[in-house]
């Protein structure tokens, strides 16, 4: 059951991950960018929210875990000119932590 | 972008995402998150390498399927900034600091080296 919830989770996580970084990726993988930031907030809101095994399974391990993408960041980053990867891979860091830090933040409101 | 292109992702990000689940949960609960850096370096390297395989140069749909679904829905930002900010909290700074920015330099030396993988030209008489 716990499986089938992060595969569900997944399954609308990854295509909506595409979609934005098709529509927003340029010379600047600004598409990315928004996506990790995002799914990195909002990680911190589900994991400050204390959900039950199945509902961490679906929006935090299925849904933020799939939305966002390591792989992608990496590869896009090693593709760039440097001056372009150093200010992607800086954002890219302290977007993610910092807006997974304020999504604990509020969910612990 | 194509709306039909939507499906393969979907589908290989599930797959990649129980992937995850399965090594996470497999894997033996430590204070320096080593399974979800382990994912993330084998996923870059992959996604770099990916271009290596025949099936993928020919096919629009497994790309999408292998690419951005199964190794997209693998690797993850967001257990990456979580782990962060919790060793952060829990009083654990440096093995936060580490963690940062080892799983950066590892991650991105892995895809460095799976494109150079998948550009090396081929020897003579290879198949596919």
């Amino acid at each position: 059951m716990t499986v089938l919830l992060v595969a569900l989770g997944a399954a609308v996580g990854a295509p909506l991950r595409y979609a934005l970084a098709q529509a927003l990726d340029g010379r600047f993988p600004t598409g990315m960018l928004v996506v990790n930031t995002l799914g990195s907030g909002l990680f911190g809101v589900f994991a400050a929210l204390s959900l039950g095994v199945g509902g961490w399974a679906l929006l935090g391990t299925g849904f933020c875990g799939a939305f966002t993408s390591f792989s992608s960041f990496a590869v896009q980053s090693v593709e760039r000119p440097a001056p372009t990867a150093a200010a992607y891979v800086l954002a890219t860091t302290v977007l993610s932590v910092g807006a997974c830090a304020l999504g604990w933040t509020i969910g612990a409101l | 972008m194509r709306v039909s292109d939507l499906l393969p992702v979907a589908a290989g990000g599930a797959v990649g995402a129980v992937l995850r689940f399965g090594v996470d949960s497999g894997a033996p609960d430590t204070l320096f998150p080593w399974a979800t850096m382990a994912i993330n370096v084998v996923g870059a390297f992959a996604l770099g390498a990916l271009p290596a395989l025949a099936l993928v140069r020919s096919s629009r749909r497994v790309t999408l399927v292998l690419g951005p679904g199964v190794l997209g829905g693998f690797t993850t930002v967001s257990a990456w900034a979580g782990q962060t900010r919790a060793l952060a909290d829990d009083g654990h700074a440096g093995i936060a600091g580490l963690y940062l920015v080892s799983t950066i330099a590892v991650g991105l030396l892995a895809a460095a080296l799976g494109q150079r993988i998948a550009r090396r030209p081929e020897p003579d008489g290879a198949l596919g």
